[in-house]
C-alpha cells in the first residue's frame, strides 16, 4: 500500500485514471467524426442537438456527484423530473407562469425533504428510500395528470426553460454551464463541498471531526431532488408539455455519467466537470449510434457495453 | 496544591460508573498535570477505557466530578469535553482517507479566503508550518489514505493540536508503529509536553511507559490502585499492581498431560513479509501451545500465516512430517488446519444466519449430494454440535446475532470442528466473553487436546494462556523471544491454585515485558 503510494507520488501524471474520461470523450468524438462525418455528425446543428438532449442529464449528474460523493444514492430523480414537469404544467394552467415555476421547484423540495428525512432520521438506506420514492413520484404524477400530457401554452416559459435559443445556441447550454459552474465551485471551494467529500470519504472520521453528517446527507438529497425537478421543468419547456414519462429511466444515465466522470460510487471522490463530460459522452454515444443506423435494441446493447468498458477502465483499483 | 506547582489539567474525583447494575468504575480519581505525560495502566477490564470515555463525554459518570483546566464539566457531552480542550487520538479514526493531509487537519475549521471560499493553498502553508514547528515530516499534499501508520498517527495529533487541544489522550498509540516511528512520536510528545500540553498515555508496553511517562495511575477491576511518579515504580511493582491477586476463576480447569510423540506441525526458520521473522516451532499432537506477546509482536501474523492468508516468504512448514505450501485458506483447510479468528463477528460467523447454517458453513459439501443440502444431515450436525459444545441458543434456526458472545464463539468453534481439523489455531478465543463461558471454552480446548488435536492459542489474557497451555512461546517484534514450559511457571505445583496462578501470571507478564526491553 505505501509502495503504491510512493509510486504514485513519483509518477509525473499522478493517477492517470482520473483523466480517462477526457481521453475517452476525445477518442469517441474523433472516432465518430471520422466514421460518421459524412452522415452529418460534425454539423453544428447535430452537435447542438446533442447538447439539447443531454443538458438535463448533465444537470442531474451535477447533483448526483454530490449524492455519490457523500456516500449516498438517489434513484428517484427520473420519476421526480416527470412529476415536476406535471406539477409545473398544471400550476401554470392554474395560476400563471410564476406559480407554475414555483410548483415545479416545490415538488423537488418536498420529495428531497422526504428522502432526506427517511434516510437520515429513520436510517433507511438511501438506495431503498429513493427506490420506493421512484414509484411514489411516478404514481403521483400519473394520478394527478390522469396519465395525460398537460400542454404548456406559455411561450415565455417554453423559451426560458428548454426550448429557447440565443442565435443558434440553445438556452439549455447556458443552464447546463451555469449549474455546472456553480456545482463545481461549491464542491471544490466551499466548506459545504468539502464536508460532503469528507462525509462520503469516511463518515466515522467526519463525525469525529465534529461534522453533522446527517444534515449533510439530508442537504445533498434535497439538492438532488431540486436538480431533478429543475430538469423536469426543462423537459416540460422543451416539449411544451408536462408528462409523467418525461425523465423516465434517467437515473441510470445520470449515475453512469457521474461514475464515468470519475465520481466514486463508494463516496469521498467526485468531480462535477467529470460528470458533465460523462453526460455529454453518453449523449455523444447515443447520437453516434443513431447516425450509424443502429436499431434501438442494438443501441441499448452498444451503449451498455461502452459504459461498462469505460467504467472498468476508470475505476480506481487501489481501493 | 500539588508539590511540583504545576497546574492540574484534569482532575477527576471519586468517579463511579455502572452499566446496568454492573460496576465498571468505583470511586476512581485521576489527576493529570499540565505539561506531564501521565500513563494510565491496567489489565483488560480494569476500567481504563471507561474512565477515558467519561473524560471524553461519551458516558456520563454515575457519580463523581470532572474538572478540566479549572472548569467543571457537567453536561457530559463530547462537545463539552472537546471545547474544554480534550482530544483523543483514535487509531486512524478521524482522518478521511480521500482528503489530503492539509484538508484533514483543517476539516471543519477550514481556512477561508476572499468570497468565503476555501483557501487550500493557505491550509497547506499552515499545515507545513505546524509540521515544521513540531519537527514532523509529513507532506501536506499527500492523501491521508496513502500515509503510513506512523505519519497518520502524527497527522492525527497535529490535527488535534491545531484545534487547541490542551489534554491529549493516546490509546496504544505505538501499536502500529515501527521503532523509528515510536522514537519520532516520543520526541514529538516531549515537545508538546514542554508547551504545557497534558498527555494521558495508555499502553501495555511497559518499556515505553518507562521511557516516556512522568507519572502513572494504575487501575484494576474498576478501582484506583496507585498514582505515583515513574521514579518510584519498578517494572515488578507495576506488574504487581496490574495483576493483583485475582485468578479470575480459571483455576478449576481439569488438565492432564495429553501430549503425544507425533509432531503435527513444524515450522523451520519461517518468515512472513514483515512478521514473523525466522520462527521455528513444533506442535505435538495432544498439545496446547500458547503464544504470548504484546500487540504488534507478531502473534496474529503467525495465525494468518498458518491459515494461508499471509504468505510464507522463507522457511519450511511441515504438517505431520510432510513439507507443505500454504498459499490460501483452502490449502490450510485441506491440510486440516482451522483458524478461529480474533474478530469473530467479521471473520468467524455470519451473524445474520442461523446457528445451524453457520455450523454447516464449512462442510456443506459433506452434508449435501448433487448440490442439494440434506436437511436431515444438517440438523443432525447442528444438534450434535449444539449439544457437544453446550451452545445456549433458543433453537438451531435462531440467528447467531441473538446469542451471547461466549456462545457465538462456540458456534465459530463448532463450525471448524465440523470439518474435523487436526490443527486448531485460536486467536484471542475469549475476547469479550464472560468469565463463565471463558472457562468452558478453555475446558473445551483441553478436551480437544485429549482427542489428539494440536492446538495453538494466541492470547493477550495471560491467565487464559496459563490455564490452557502446556507450553508458552513469548513473541517480540516478530521473533520468538522465549519459550516457557508450563512446569517453569508452576514449579512443584500439581494443580493450579489462586496463589500459584497469580505467581505464574506475574512471571509470564515479566517475561513478556523483559523480552521487549532486551530486544
Amino acid at each position: 500500500m505505501s509502495d503504491t503510494a510512493a509510486r504514485l507520488q513519483r509518477s509525473p501524471f499522478g493517477d492517470w485514471r482520473q483523466y480517462i474520461i477526457y481521453l475517452g470523450f476525445l477518442g469517441v468524438f474523433v472516432l465518430f467524426a471520422v466514421t460518421l462525418g459524412h452522415k452529418g455528425f460534425l454539423d453544428t446543428n447535430n452537435l447542438l442537438n446533442i447538447v439539447r438532449q443531454t443538458a438535463m442529464i448533465a444537470i442531474m449528474a451535477v447533483a448526483m456527484t454530490y449524492v455519490l460523493a457523500a456516500g449516498e444514492i438517489d434513484l428517484s430523480i427520473g420519476a421526480v423530473a416527470g412529476l415536476a414537469s406535471v406539477a409545473a404544467a398544471m400550476g401554470m394552467d392554474f395560476g400563471g407562469l410564476p406559480f407554475g415555476v414555483l410548483c415545479g421547484l416545490a415538488t423537488g423540495l418536498l420529495v428531497g425533504t422526504i428522502n432526506g428525512l427517511l434516510t437520515t432520521r429513520l436510517g433507511i438506506p438511501s438506495f431503498l428510500t429513493t427506490l420506493a420514492m421512484m414509484g411514489v413520484a411516478k404514481g403521483t404524477a400519473m394520478w394527478v395528470s390522469g396519465t395525460k400530457a398537460i400542454p404548456i401554452l406559455s411561450s415565455a416559459y417554453a423559451y426560458m426553460f428548454g426550448g429557447g435559443n440565443v442565435g443558434p445556441v440553445p438556452l439549455l447550454l447556458f443552464w447546463m454551464l451555469a449549474i455546472g459552474a456553480i456545482g463545481h465551485i461549491v464542491l471544490r471551494k466551499t466548506t459545504f463541498g468539502r464536508w460532503v467529500l469528507a462525509t462520503g470519504g469516511s463518515e466515522t472520521a467526519a463525525r469525529y471531526s465534529g461534522l453533522k453528517t446527517g444534515n449533510i446527507k439530508f442537504q445533498v438529497l434535497i439538492i438532488s431532488s431540486m436538480a431533478a425537478a429543475f430538469a423536469g421543468m426543462l423537459y416540460a419547456g422543451r416539449f411544451q408539455t408536462g408528462r409523467f414519462q418525461l425523465g423516465e429511466g434517467d437515473e441510470l444515465s445520470v449515475i453512469a455519467a457521474a461514475v464515468l466522470g470519475g465520481t466514486s460510487l463508494f463516496g469521498g471522490k467526485g468531480t462535477v466537470i467529470g460528470s458533465i463530460i460523462g453526460a455529454l459522452m453518453i449523449g455523444l454515444i447515443n447520437n453516434g449510434l443513431i447516425l450509424a443506423g443502429l436499431e434501438f435494441s442494438q443501441q441499448l446493447i452498444a451503449r451498455g457495453g461502452i459504459i461498462i468498458l469505460a467504467v472498468a477502465i476508470s475505476q480506481n483499483r487501489r481501493t | 496544591m500539588d508539590g511540583a506547582g504545576l497546574q492540574l489539567a484534569v482532575r477527576m474525583t471519586g468517579v463511579s460508573k455502572s452499566f446496568g447494575g454492573v460496576q465498571a468504575l468505583g470511586d476512581v480519581s485521576l489527576a493529570v498535570r499540565a505539561g506531564e505525560i501521565h500513563a494510565l495502566l491496567g489489565g483488560n477490564g480494569a476500567g481504563k477505557s471507561t474512565i477515558l470515555k467519561i473524560l471524553r463525554g461519551v458516558h456520563a459518570p454515575t457519580s463523581g466530578s470532572i474538572e478540566v483546566l479549572g472548569k467543571t464539566l457537567d453536561a457530559h457531552t463530547t462537545d463539552e469535553s472537546k471545547r474544554a480542550g480534550i482530544a483523543m487520538i483514535f487509531q486512524e479514526m478521524s482522518l478521511v482517507p480521500t482528503l489530503t493531509v492539509a484538508q484533514n487537519i483543517f476539516l471543519n475549521q477550514e481556512i477561508k479566503g476572499p468570497f468565503g471560499f476555501i483557501d487550500d493553498r493557505e491550509a497547506v502553508r499552515r499545515a507545513r508550518e505546524l509540521f515544521k514547528s513540531l519537527d514532523v515530516d509529513v507532506d501536506p499534499h499527500a492523501l491521508a489514505g496513502d500515509l503510513g501508520a506512523g505519519q497518520r498517527q502524527l497527522t492525527e495529533i497535529v490535527k488535534a493540536i491545531s484545534q487547541n487541544a490542551r489534554v491529549l489522550v493516546l490509546d496504544e498509540p505505538s501499536t502500529a508503529l515501527s521503532a523509528h516511528d515510536v522514537d519520532r512520536l516520543f520526541a514529538f510528545l516531549r515537545r508538546l509536553k514542554d508547551d504545557g500540553v497534558a498527555i494521558i498515555y495508555v499502553s501495555h508496553r511497559m518499556d515505553e511507559i518507562m521511557r516516556i511517562a512522568d507519572r502513572a495511575t494504575i487501575l484494576r477491576d474498576g478501582r484506583h490502585i496507585i498514582t505515583a511518579p515513574l521514579s518510584e515504580l519498578t517494572l515488578t511493582s507495576i506488574i504487581q499492581h496490574i495483576v493483583g491477586r485475582d485468578s479470575k476463576g480459571l483455576t478449576g480447569i481439569t488438565r492432564t498431560n495429553t501430549r503425544q510423540e507425533q509432531v503435527l506441525l513444524e515450522l523451520t526458520n519461517v518468515s512472513g513479509a514483515a512478521k514473523p521473522r525466522n520462527l521455528s516451532l513444533q506442535l505435538h499432537a495432544g498439545e496446547v501451545l500458547g503464544i504470548a506477546g504484546l500487540l504488534g509482536s507478531g502473534r496474529s501474523a503467525i495465525a494468518r500465516l498458518l491459515f494461508g492468508i499471509d504468505k510464507v516468504v522463507s522457511g519450511e512448514v511441515r504438517v505431520a512430517g510432510a513439507l507443505v505450501a500454504l498459499n490460501s485458506p483452502k490449502d490450510a483447510i485441506a491440510l486440516g488446519i482451522a483458524l478461529i479468528p480474533e474478530d469473530r463477528l467479521r471473520q468467524g460467523v455470519i451473524i445474520e444466519h442461523s446457528v445451524s447454517d453457520n455450523l454447516a458453513l464449512s462442510v456443506f459439501e459433506r452434508i449435501s449430494s448433487g448440490g442439494w443440502i440434506s436437511a436431515r444431515k444438517q440438523s443432525d450436525l447442528a444438534g450434535d454440535k449444539i449439544g457437544g459444545l453446550k451452545i445456549k441458543t433458543a433453537s438451531p434456526s435462531a440467528a447467531v446475532r441473538t446469542l451471547s458472545g461466549g456462545n457465538q464463539q462456540k458456534v465459530v468453534l463448532g463450525k471448524w470442528l465440523a470439518s474435523d481439523p487436526r490443527i486448531i489455531v485460536l486467536d484471542e478465543p475469549t475476547a469479550g466473553i464472560d468469565i463463565g463461558s471463558k472457562s468452558e471454552i478453555i475446558q473445551l480446548i483441553r478436551t480437544l487436546a485429549e482427542q489428539g488435536k494440536g492446538i495453538i492459542v494466541i492470547s493477550s489474557e495471560l491467565n487464559e494462556l496459563l490455564a490452557a497451555c502446556d507450553r508458552i512461546l513469548v513473541m517480540s517484534d516478530g521473533r520468538l523471544a522465549k519459550e516457557i514450559p508450563r512446569e517453569a511457571l508452576f514449579p512443584g505445583v500439581a494443580a493450579a491454585s489462586d496463589e500459584s496462578m497469580q505467581q505464574a501470571e506475574h512471571m509470564l507478564q515479566e517475561a513478556i515485558q523483559e523480552v521487549r526491553i532486551h530486544v
